[in-house]
């Protein structure tokens, strides 16, 4: 009888109202899974409103993302997009602005972040979880090797260490970094590398820089360091495989995306939860553009016919009250960070992040409009800010991935992607 | 006049499947001569045969052909000399041979993408693979497949994958060899060698022909198992045409480019298969 009465309850609601149902496309990494599953509670506070969820691997959303958008396909109400993409489709108008109003507190956003997504002091797309690089290491295995880890290491006293921790015998590797091409996976590390080595992917002329010393520097190192003291099979490594290989005890020390500290610190799924610390990023020649800056954020296709649920929706999931509602729900050590910055300040949160302020302080210190040693003409710190950089950073990654394996010189690598770029230059007409 | 009555009626099939097969080729070949970046649209403009020009001197375009040539032949290969061993293996009765005969065929129903997980994380990994696992037995170092062998490793993937293909076409086609000559043929003396040479590949050749042209069309295409193992390299190593339109198209965005790449695939396809009708057609005849 109850039973019926809801039935009834649900579809007499159906029929009130004219359903309004919002695409969302999304990635499948742990905080968007949790997004989808705390939909329902979007859904009940605004009735009519129907949430449809597609969910994929990065690269697969970014095609279908970009595919849908660039040819006005109309496919999704709200697309999860990076800071590369934000501010290029911005610029064309191909997003609608996202107006905050008092309740969402735009304030409260790191700095850093509001204006990664902004285009001319308006906002694109809303941060859903942001991320800087750190280093990650195990303290165990440092102070077995009678060694200390600064809290701003240099990529040499970074190899020093590796050398007495490397242990293949017993199955721990010194380091263990991102090899398998992409420019989202090895180039988004290599860049950070190469910024502290004071190299830049474009001089003031948009020259392409991929032969000069701080590049050759930089690859040689990694590519000598992971050599000897990395994990084998490193080319075909991203953040998926090592974090995996973390969590089993394998590597020693690891510098990637913050993001990774909630996952190695949960006794859950990592066995060396209670062994991690966490320091900047190494630097070498510069500290400047040693770490990243990359946040997930949602943003509404100018194409949109439903904009206004849309941007309701957006502002729910990224605003202070979904961030307490994981909290309540999943748990404090669950909950999306890097935006905002009423998150640090929440006891409950610092109590179970120990790798807070070690986040924190990541983020706020990279600047996508300075993160190069000389001058450079484009915006971002692990890539540039074009639309060309894709294809130019796809190529140099299989360069970079192939002379890891050996396969071919650093110096012949470079001088490819260098050719790459050229040609990728040429092609959209920047010397004309 | 029933002929016309005939035409007529047929003319909305013909027509729809026409264009069908003309609107896709016309679009690409519309794409493949104006300049067209989905990262930047709005720019178009008609550049003539650029797009081609910078398919062909790409670097990874001669590497890209010479790999779909070479994962083709070892794959053709690999399957036809193991196809016909298991089948003359499975083909004499013996206890639970239909049994046997479904294990040896199931591998063909695994999607390729499964396929390719399956043998980048279970067989082929370094540190957790079951080879490497094998190896360490052997008191060696193991092979880091993926890195060191990738075209090599496709080139198992895939075969792992075609080979029941094969396999259930030789097999169909031993059972219907007649026993009786073969029966004849033993008791003149002939032993197994000459029995294979004289009796049993003269009788598959047919079935060889298929398996050829089936898989040559179906192997042009390989991409799944690159894109989920070895994503083209290191370098070039494991791209073919197929993987490198793909890098063109959804990953640089380049549509015009990459419709220049897929017109160059299909020009390619047709060259094989003129050798192929040439080759094979002939046997077909007989």
């Amino acid at each position: 009888m109850k039973l019926t009465a809801l039935f009834c309850l649900a579809a007499c609601a159906g029929i009130a109202h004219a359903d309004t149902e919002l695409v969302v496309a999304t990635v499948n990494n742990g905080h968007m899974i949790t997004m989808q599953k705390l939909g329902k509670f979007f859904e009940k506070d605004n009735p009519g409103v129907k949430l449809k969820w597609v969910t994929l691997e990065e690269g697969t959303l970014r095609q279908r993302v970009t595919t849908d958008i660039a040819t006005k396909g109309g496919q999704f109400d709200v697309m999860t997009i990076g800071m590369y993409e934000t501010p290029i489709w911005g610029k064309k108008g191909w997003l609608a602005e996202i107006k905050p109003d008092a309740k969402y507190d735009i304030d409260d956003m790191l700095p850093a972040m509001r204006q990664g997504l902004s285009v001319d002091g308006k906002l694109y797309a809303a941060p859903f979880y942001g991320e800087s690089s750190m280093l990650m290491y195990r303290s165990d295995l440092v102070q077995k090797a009678g060694m200390q880890m600064p809290a701003h290491p240099t990529w040499t006293q970074i190899r020093d260490i590796a050398a007495k921790i490397n242990d293949p015998a017993k199955g721990v590797y010194g380091i263990c970094l991102r090899g398998k091409p992409g420019w989202g996976d090895n180039m988004a590390f290599l860049t950070t590398l190469v910024n502290s080595y004071g190299g830049q992917w474009f001089d003031m002329k948009w020259k392409p820089q991929l032969t000069t010393k701080p590049w050759k520097d930089a690859i040689t190192f990694y590519v000598d360091l992971l050599k000897k003291y990395g994990p084998p099979g490193s080319s075909a490594n991203s953040f998926n495989e090592i974090l995996a290989l973390y969590n089993e005890g394998k590597c020693g020390m690891w510098v990637d995306a913050t993001i990774a500290a909630s996952f190695i610190t949960d006794p859950k799924q990592s066995k060396v939860a209670d062994k991690v610390a966490f320091a900047s990023a190494p630097v070498q020649v510069t500290a400047k553009g040693s770490n990243w800056l990359w946040a997930w954020a949602l943003a509404v296709p100018a194409s949109s016919t439903k904009k206004d649920a849309a941007e309701k929706f957006i502002k729910w999931a990224t605003s202070k009250e979904y961030v307490n509602l994981v909290g309540k729900e999943v748990g404090w050590g669950s909950v999306p960070t890097g935006t905002r910055k009423s998150t640090y300040a929440n006891a409950e949160f610092l109590k179970v992040a120990k790798f807070a302020e070690a986040e924190k302080a990541a983020i706020i210190s990279a600047n996508p409009k300075d993160s190069t040693l000389p001058k450079s003409p484009y915006v971002g710190v692990q890539f540039a800010s074009i639309p060309e950089f894709q294809a130019i950073g796809i190529a140099t990654g299989q360069q970079m991935s192939a002379a890891l394996a050996g396969k071919v010189s650093v110096d012949k690598a470079l001088e490819l992607s260098q050719q790459a770029a050229e040609r990728e230059m040429t092609k959209a007409g920047y010397y004309k | 006049m029933k002929k016309l009555t005939a035409r007529i009626l047929l003319t909305p099939a013909v027509g729809s499947l026409f264009l069908w097969m003309i609107v896709p080729l016309v679009m690409s070949i519309y794409f493949s001569v104006i300049r067209y970046n989905l990262m930047s649209p709005g720019e178009e403009e008609f550049i003539g045969l650029m797009n081609y020009h910078f398919f062909v001197t790409d670097p990874g375009f001669w590497p890209a052909v010479l790999n779909t040539f070479i994962l083709i032949g070892a794959v053709i290969g690999i399957t036809l000399v193991l196809g016909i061993a298991l089948a003359l293996l499975v083909n004499d009765k013996f206890p639970g041979q239909s049994l046997v005969r479904i294990l040896l065929i199931s591998p063909f129903f695994v999607m390729p993408a499964v396929n390719a997980l399956l043998w980048k994380h279970m067989m082929m990994n370094p540190i957790y693979g079951v080879l490497a696992h094998v190896w360490h037995f052997f008191g060696l170092q193991p092979v880091n497949w993926l890195e060191s062998f990738p075209l090599l490793s496709v080139i198992i993937m895939v075969s792992w994958q075609w080979l029941p293909f094969a396999c259930l076409i030789f097999i169909t086609s031993l059972q219907s060899m007649d026993r009786e000559q073969l029966e004849a043929a033993r008791m003149d003396g002939a032993n197994y060698v000459q029995q294979f040479r004289y009796m049993y590949l003269p009788h598959l050749s047919r079935s060889v022909a298929v398996v050829i042209m089936i898989e040559m069309i179906f192997l042009l295409s390989v991409f799944a198992e690159i894109f989920t193992t070895t994503g083209g390299g290191p370098g070039f190593e494991s791209t073919n045409i197929a993987f490198m339109i793909y890098v063109q198209g959804l990953m640089n965005f380049d549509v015009g480019v990459a419709s220049a790449g897929g017109l160059f695939a299909v020009i390619l396809a047709n060259i094989a298969s003129i050798f192929l009708i040439r080759i094979i057609g002939k046997n077909l005849e007989k």
